[in-house]
């Protein structure tokens, strides 16, 4: 099973400067570990202690992945997985 | 480093932030992609709806960016409002800048200075701020 993940600017010192990678995962926590193994330190940008960081949204197709039990999400095969940063500040 | 931008985006976005006070309000001006010229404003939704803090809505943000894609543009101006304090990036801004490519916009819509216009810009990459030169045009817009 290979799923595309689509890579923001800001973390595409971590890919090459791909725009978008594939992955494997039937959960976002397994998507993320290989996404890391691949890719290795775009994981520590992706969670904090354990957890999905507050201002980086990832959405599974079209739905933010909050939404659908966060890391524990499942993923199937087509599923496309987009990362954004949270546009966001004070 | 500068930023070029018609004078109907300076009016709209300071209007935007008078409308919205005492919340921060916040949006995008797209561009062609590679031109780094702010030709089509796109006002967003503070999901945050508070006075010292601003969020894209994440649903909005994705479609913002499927929106960029579509249609080969890219983000040129980030902007949002501060409502009590001056229009310069605060520790939360710097700290969540996630565009390094993109205009940081700030205006304040502090009342102490009104009607005065504070509308300032910013790149803001990897932690570190750097104020830009900001030209007015007077042209219309041309865009589609």
């Amino acid at each position: 099973m290979s799923i595309e993940v689509r890579i923001p600017t800001i973390l595409r010192p971590f890919t090459k400067d791909q725009k978008a990678v594939v992955a494997t995962g039937a959960t976002l926590t397994v998507l993320i570990t290989d996404l890391d193994q691949q890719y290795p330190g775009i994981g520590d940008r992706l969670l904090e202690n354990g957890a999905l960081r507050r201002f980086i949204n990832i959405y599974i197709n079209d739905e933010d992945v909050r939404f659908l039990g966060s890391l524990e999400a499942p993923i199937k095969d087509g599923d496309s997985v987009t990362i954004l940063p949270a546009v966001a500040g004070g | 480093m500068s930023l070029t931008i018609s004078r109907v985006f300076v009016d709209a976005i300071v209007a935007q932030s008078r409308a919205e006070y005492p919340d921060e309000c916040c949006g995008a001006i797209l561009g062609p992609v590679g031109s780094g010229t702010p030709t089509r404003l796109l006002p967003m939704i503070n999901a945050a709806h508070s006075p010292t803090f601003y969020e894209f809505d994440p649903k909005d943000l994705l479609a913002l960016y499927r929106e960029v894609d579509d249609n080969d543009e890219e983000i040129v101006v980030i902007y949002h409002s501060h409502t009590e304090t001056e229009a310069y990036p605060s520790r939360t801004d710097i700290a969540y800048a996630g565009e390094p490519g993109a205009h940081y916009v700030l205006v304040s819509s502090r009342k102490e200075i009104a009607p005065a216009i504070e509308f300032r810009s910013y790149r803001i990459i990897d932690g570190v701020v750097t104020e830009e030169e900001v030209s007015i045009t007077e042209e219309s817009i041309s865009s589609p």
